[in-house]
């Protein structure tokens, strides 16, 4: 499998692991956050074969030989940040911050699939990621806004 | 969508967009310990033994804590001492901790504690604020006397002389539920014994200074010996204070009796179990009104379900007893306020703190009075509101501000266009498959603590020998973006860019006691004090040009990081480093202490706020006459800011209050069974999601506060204290049904009607 680009060899002895817990501790990926597990809140969303995954079930044998990105790895090789992460600055859809990985993931997957979106679409791809700051409005903005640079 | 929106402007948001942000539970220590809270099955509970031993065998488990092992005092609470930090006489509602398992891992620490056994006595739980004010009720705190917390009153005019002169009476009940924060982040404390023998607490809370108060209450000793300090926060919305605070406090013992660094990482379902919710309220209220829609009287009692401990319920039902009348002025008052105690979970601070309760019902009754006297909803609002040198129904004269109830009601008729939108309305009748409704409700808030307690705050400027500024303040972050709003009023009093500051996160070590960042007074206190602070430096720097320069002091100026000094002109960094280089700190302190308020308890009167900001907020729906769905269409927010500290940020205060209201409304309700709750995790508690929320608009009205230096009003609680009443007086208006309790359940409610009226 790789994560966040990177190539990973998980020993069988760990094939078990719950996911979240082995980016948490194992890797320092503390961006995966669990607020809900039990998949109802979408703060442990991350990219899987780039489709957003609530993985806060998840073990490290359902992942085997995928591609997982979490949030640490949006940012371009560069270190600039993504055009979606920009906008989530710039239309104020960051508050507290805590359902914003989960958030800007699932964002991002559903913008190379529909890279021409309308609000409502937008609604429907992220509802099954809560947000108690923000009301959603500033987030369908930044991913609105976004969205150009994935029909390029 | 606005595009040419001027951008937000965040300290934090790089670190939040790339998940470097490091929350409370992101925090590692070498050779941390594990916590783990254990509950009891009871609600009400004689405790007669707590064994542990079964739980001490277990793996890996190197301590189990009971109320035995506290060397402080175990009783604590920010008002009443009657909080069980352990519990230790009484199982007082579900949601008590026994004990706590102390593990190597947070997994064997779950799986020992299931082992703690507790042997306790049944008795039977009072659930019904009513039955508790019984007078042959049992009492739930037999050391408080009473099943009483707190009462509050206003006594103005002669009520029974004012109902005389009454051509319209309205007498209605209404009823509220529990309500969960819903922050993202559950509960969760890191606590490190440091060699030089001080406490160090990592939480995930609103008020350091408060958990350093409780984690102090537990430990004994000295305030001195304990440093909260500030991490990045996942949402309080008030619900961070004492239940996080009591966490940090037991994980600290456990740190302390350990010798080790101690994590305590709460489980949606435990934060839900214990944590404080939004006051249940009931409401009898009467209103008379004259043929002209005058109101003359009002009358009123107010019960508030206080839960089984105190926490901040007096102060809560304060607000919601100095604007039990909404923005109105009214002759004739008499209002009861009663804060109860139950066995139910406990009660406490939520944004709106006691007044999207009592706007759910003013303006509710609102409406229903315009009906009945053949007025429209925005003119018995005209002929009723506060303006400039009105009298508040506490005798407080409103003249020292812009009173701006009637600018922000027509900002919101005039951008929503509801005179149109209101003759639109269906009232039960439609042809088509939909029903059609608008409605708006409006609001006044006085601003920060007012009365209920101690109001100032201050910051720190320290500007470093190359030019940047480190500033902090003794507001907290708490995710609404306090640390940006306080260095963009820096840069913006300072005359300097804002590239130049660093915010500095303080601990309760660094800055003093500046209170709580509740009551929406963070950007009004803490902005307040930045700007004094701004102040202070800008004539200490002043002052050194002139000894130096020997120009006037009023001829010196900043502004875009250039020091003017008559016709000579500095870069900033300048004239820092001439400061350095003679000895002269560019270094200041600013406080900030709120004006003067006054309140008689015996006669509710008084000048309970230092100013006040004004809020209108509408909504337009369907509902579709099969299904019974509703569906919001689109909702509008207006707000008198005083001054906003970035535009993107202050709308981003009004969309999530107005989600968070509108959740009020329709969604939400912690159900509970025997005192047990039901739903204690985001599968059953409804909270709003995407799809639920219409899309929302702002409109930020800007009179700048006289009695604020940085201009600012508060905002963060306002918004969320109107869609309750905004969605029934639109459901109103299109079903021709009047909802009296919250959460509103139209599907069946309206299902049933209609079906009736076919």
């Amino acid at each position: 499998m790789t994560i966040n680009k990177k190539p990973v060899e998980v020993p069988d002895s760990m094939k078990e692991r719950k996911l979240v817990e082995f980016l948490r501790e194992e890797l320092d990926l503390t961006g995966v956050k669990n607020a809900c597990e039990m998949k109802s809140c979408g703060a442990c969303a991350v990219l899987v074969n780039n489709k957003s995954i609530r993985i806060c079930n998840s073990v490290l044998k359902d992942v085997e030989n995928c591609d997982v990105l979490t949030i640490e790895g949006m940012e371009n090789e560069d270190g600039t940040l993504h055009p979606l992460q920009k906008a989530f600055i710039d239309y104020g859809a960051i508050q507290c911050g805590f359902c914003t990985p989960g958030m800007v993931l699932t964002a991002h997957a559903f913008l190379m699939e529909n890279p021409k979106p309308t609000r409502e679409q937008i609604r429907k791809a992220l509802q099954s990621n809560l947000c108690r700051c923000t009301g959603y409005q500033q987030i369908i903005d930044a991913v609105e806004a976004a969205s150009e640079f994935y029909r390029k | 969508m606005e595009k040419e929106n001027p951008k937000a402007w965040r300290n934090d948001a790089y670190a939040k967009v790339t998940g470097r942000a490091r929350y409370t539970d992101d925090i590692k220590f070498p050779f941390m310990l594990h916590a783990v809270p254990v509950y009891s099955d009871f609600v009400h509970a004689e405790i007669l033994n707590i064994d542990t031993s079964e739980a001490l065998k277990s793996k890996g488990v190197v301590k189990v804590l009971t109320s035995k092992d506290v060397p402080g005092v175990n009783r604590f609470g920010q008002i009443i001492k009657d909080f069980r930090i352990f519990a230790e006489d009484r199982i007082f509602y579900n949601g008590d901790v026994v004990a706590l398992v102390v593990a190597d891992t947070r997994a064997n620490a779950i799986k020992a504690s299931e082992l703690v056994k507790l042997e306790a006595k049944e008795l039977p739980s009072i659930l019904d604020p009513e039955d508790a004010l019984k007078p042959d009720s049992a009492l739930i705190h037999p050391e408080q006397g009473s099943n009483i917390i707190n009462e509050h009153k206003v006594r103005r005019g002669n009520t029974d002389e004012g109902f005389k002169k009454c051509d319209i009476i309205l007498e209605e009940k209404f009823e509220t539920q529990f309500i969960e924060h819903s922050y993202m982040e559950p509960e969760v404390a890191v606590c490190n014994p440091r060699h030089d023998g001080v406490m160090e607490v990592y939480a995930s809370m609103q008020h350091p200074f408060s958990t350093r108060r409780f984690v102090n209450a537990l430990l004994g000793g000295r305030l001195a010996d304990i440093e909260v300090i500030s991490t990045p926060m996942g949402g309080g919305f008030g619900g961070k204070d004492d239940t996080v605070s009591i966490v940090a406090a037991r994980t600290a013992l456990a740190a302390k009796l350990t010798g080790k660094p101690v994590k305590c990482s709460y489980a949606r379902e435990w934060s839900i179990r214990e944590s404080y919710k939004r006051h249940p309220y009931k409401v009898y209220y009467k209103m008379g009104l004259t043929k002209d829609g005058i109101i003359k009287s009002v009358k009123c009692k107010i019960i508030a379900d206080g839960g089984a401990y105190c926490s901040v319920t007096p102060w809560v039902t304060w607000r919601s007893t100095v604007q039990c009348c909404g923005p109105y002025q009214v002759e004739n008052v008499h209002c009861d306020t009663y804060g109860v105690y139950t066995n139910n979970v406990v009660t406490g601070a939520m944004r709106g703190f006691g007044s999207p309760q009592m706007n759910f019902v003013v303006e509710s009754l609102m409406d229903i009075a315009a009906r009945k006297c053949g007025l429209t909803p925005v003119e018995i609002r005209r002929r009723n509101m506060v303006r400039q040198g009105s009298i508040t129904i506490t005798g407080q004269k409103l003249d020292n501000h812009k009173v701006a109830m009637e600018e922000t009601m027509d900002a919101i008729l005039n951008k929503f266009d509801y005179e149109n939108k209101y003759k639109k309305c269906s009232f039960g009748k439609s042809d088509s498959e939909e029903l059609y409704g608008a409605g708006f409700a409006i609001s006044y808030r006085g601003m920060s603590l007012g009365a209920e307690g101690t109001d100032f705050n201050s910051a720190i400027i320290n500007v470093q020998p190359d030019g940047s500024i480190l500033l902090e303040t003794g507001i907290h972050e708490n995710g609404q973006g306090s640390e940006s709003a306080m260095c963009l009023i820096l840069a913006r009093d300072l005359g300097v860019s804002l590239d130049r500051i660093r915010y500095r996160r303080p601990s309760t070590s660094t800055i003093p006691d500046g209170g709580t960042t509740v009551a929406s007074r963070g950007t009004v206190m803490g902005g307040g004090a930045v700007t004094n602070a701004a102040k202070e430096l800008k004539h200490k720097i002043a002052n050194f040009l002139n000894a130096k320069c020997g120009c006037n002091i009023e001829d010196i100026d900043i502004s875009n990081d250039i020091v003017t000094c008559g016709k000579e002109k500095y870069n900033f960094e300048e004239v820092i480093k001439m400061m350095y280089n003679a000895q002269e700190y560019p270094h200041v302190f600013g406080v900030f202490k709120a004006p003067k308020v006054s309140w008689n308890e015996e006669n509710g009167q008084g000048d309970a706020y230092f100013s006040w900001t004004y809020s209108c907020q509408a909504i337009e729906l369907t509902v579709n006459k099969k299904t019974g769905k509703v569906k919001l269409l689109n909702a509008i927010a207006a707000h008198d800011v005083g001054r906003a500290a970035n535009e993107q940020m202050t709308k981003g205060q009004f969309f999530g209050g107005m989600a968070m209201g509108i959740g009020y409304g329709l969604l939400e309700e912690v159900k509970t069974d025997k005192g047990i709750i039901l739903n204690t995790n985001f599968n059953s508690y409804r909270l709003p999601r995407t799809t639920d929320l219409p899309e929302m608009s702002a409109i930020i009205i800007e009179n700048s506060d006289p009695n604020s230096p940085s201009g600012a009003k508060g905002i963060g609680e306002p918004t969320n204290e109107l869609m309750a009443p905004v969605i029934a007086n639109a459901i109103y208006n299109e079903t021709g049904k009047r909802f009296f309790k919250l959460p509103i359940k139209v599907s069946t409610k309206v299902q049933e009607d209609l079906k009736i009226c076919e």
